[in-house]
């Protein structure tokens, strides 16, 4: 009986301060509906105050790494905050950087929101989506490469950076069992959200381009995710020199265009190398372009041309050819898209030229 | 209905700020009146927020064991019970200070939470049992025990502050000379015994 006494009024005790503390929590935890401002402005969510950052985005959606589960543990769910965190706690220091601190990095975790807050997260943990997707055109550019536009449903759009990549997921075909997973630039351009368009080379004997360019038609559904990658245009120059070989022109493409649609007034050359007459690709629409933007110069390089190509332009190796058009690197921004071999190669005349190695930005495939 | 001693409430009050101070006579609260009292700025927020709940879960204490545990008979109980009521309050101030005082949340950091484990919270309301307080005169006794927390906290972090700038002996240097510092505002504040006692 006793005991049963004392259990009981512990427990009664016990629960009426849990219940009192409920009651505090639900008045003095209410901050109200808070706006989290994502990117600038890139996406605005709306969030019940009172509970952390963290699982305010995770319950939107958006998924920061965090391996504790919010613990304050792991040191992973940073994220960058530009206003309305409050001071730094002292439970977070431990895990950042000086330079973090001074970049206004916290711990994802333990920022409680109270009242509107602007973050920045990067792109790809942002933006990164799986679309089912319709290929509604399939243009052959040369013998070896076909430009896909591939439409996604209605109500599905897409944010990306000029340069950056998607992925194709592939169904068993012929002797192929397995699905595989490639990626591929993006050529088309970012105010271009309902779909994406991008520039396949076939290579012999590969398992997604093979079956890209032979079981691909026109109306088929394609799973595809994306945009991925850290290959896009920084804004810091206002000349830049591109570099692409085959197919690598995808992402130099959409950058072009990029700039060409935004009515930024950035100095553009871009040198591509082929083998011959039969590689090049899209030229009439880079030629087009130097018309219409005199500041754009298209110059194709090719390095094994044929008599019977009758080739007026450019010959040699695609870097020879760069240097006859660029004295110096200094304050020019250089984005290379290519083979391992064809990067390389570019960087090293790059550096050679007052290129700063920082300044190049390069997409090896 | 107990018979409570009759010494006035204000002498309680006023004993228990300077006589019967409780961390310099009882030696209670000694972890975070040693830790905190670096900075005068952070130690004086403490010492208010030490006053707060002192006088929160002195009354809360004072109702909990005068209507819950005395008519049930579970006095032997009243650590685990006065043990509870501390942390529900320290949890409630918690929140309270995060809407209303955020600055002094994130400076007092860790050690709010801490203040649940404070042993001068607990003695208070322990010292109020024993001693046979009335309400009034454990309000006082609570209210003037979180007031002499904060008054020795707040002067120990500042003559503190002075020693952080001076040279010390290097073997002296923290914990060392705190403790003496801690010695000797001990002694001062019992030279007021003359004035009032309550023990």
């Amino acid at each position: 009986m006793e005991i049963l006494k004392t259990i009981l009024s512990v427990t009664g005790i016990a629960t009426i301060l849990t219940v009192l503390i409920i009651v505090a929590e639900k008045f003095l935890n209410n901050y109200g509906e808070c706006k989290i401002d994502i990117n600038e402005g890139e996406k605005e969510l709306t969030v019940e105050g009172g509970s952390s950052l963290l699982s305010s985005l995770a319950s939107n959606k958006i998924f920061i790494p965090s391996a504790c589960g919010g613990k304050a543990t792991c040191g992973l769910c940073k994220i960058q905050v530009i206003d309305g965190a409050g001071p730094l706690l002292p439970t977070e220091e431990p895990f950042l950087t000086p330079d973090e601190v001074k970049n206004g990095v916290r711990l994802s975790c333990l920022v409680k929101i109270k009242k509107d807050i602007k973050i920045s997260i990067p792109e790809e943990l942002f933006n990164i989506k799986e679309y089912n997707a319709t290929v509604s055109r399939i243009t052959d550019m040369t013998h070896d490469i076909k430009e896909f536009r591939f439409d996604f449903d209605e109500d599905e759009d897409i944010k990306f950076k000029a340069g950056q990549y998607m992925q194709i997921e592939t169904k068993p075909y012929g002797k192929i069992k397995e699905k595989a997973i490639r990626a591929y630039s993006i050529s088309s351009v970012p105010s271009d959200s309902n779909g994406v368009e991008l520039i396949i080379r076939r290579v012999p004997g590969g398992l997604c381009t093979t079956y890209m360019h032979e079981h691909i038609n026109k109306g088929n559904r394609v799973r595809i995710t994306g945009p991925y990658g850290d290959f896009y245009r920084r804004d810091d120059s206002n000349q830049y020199i591109f570099m692409a070989g085959g197919s690598g022109m995808a992402p130099i493409k959409s950058i072009i265009m990029d700039i060409i649609e935004k009515g930024l007034d950035k100095e553009m050359f871009f040198f591509f190398g082929a083998v011959g007459v039969r590689d090049l690709y899209h030229t009439d629409f880079f030629r087009g372009l130097e018309k219409e933007y005199p500041k754009f110069k298209y110059i194709p390089a090719l390095s094994n041309a044929v008599p019977e190509d009758n080739w007026k332009g450019e010959t040699g190796l695609v870097t020879d050819v760069m240097k006859k058009y660029i004295d110096t690197g200094n304050g020019k921004h250089a984005y290379l898209c290519g083979s391992p071999g064809m990067i390389n190669a570019c960087v090293k005349v790059l550096t050679f030229m007052d290129f700063k190695e920082e300044l190049i930005y390069y997409d090896k495939f | 209905m107990m018979d409570s001693p009759q010494i006035s409430p204000f002498i309680i009050f006023f004993a228990s700020i300077i006589t019967s101070n409780m961390v310099l006579t009882n030696f209670l609260g000694m972890c975070s009146f040693i830790s905190i009292s670096n900075e005068f700025k952070t130690a004086s927020g403490l010492g208010k927020a030490v006053t707060l709940v002192m006088i929160f879960t002195t009354v809360i204490n004072f109702a909990v064991y005068k209507f819950i545990v005395v008519p049930l008979e579970l006095e032997y109980l009243r650590y685990v019970v006065f043990i509870i009521v501390i942390a529900a309050s320290v949890q409630i101030i918690e929140l309270a200070m995060d809407r209303f005082l955020p600055e002094l949340h994130i400076k007092l950091g860790i050690f709010l939470p801490l203040i649940t484990v404070n042993c001068a919270i607990l003695g208070i309301s322990l010292f109020m049992v024993i001693r046979d307080y009335n309400f009034l005169q454990s309000l006082l006794f609570g209210a003037g025990s979180g007031l002499g927390w904060w008054l020795a906290i707040s002067t120990l972090a500042a003559i503190r502050e002075k020693t952080n700038k001076s040279k010390v002996p290097a073997g002296l240097v923290g914990p060392g000379l705190t403790f003496i510092i801690i010695g000797l505002m001990a002694m001062a504040f019992m030279g007021f015994s003359g004035i009032f006692t309550i023990q």
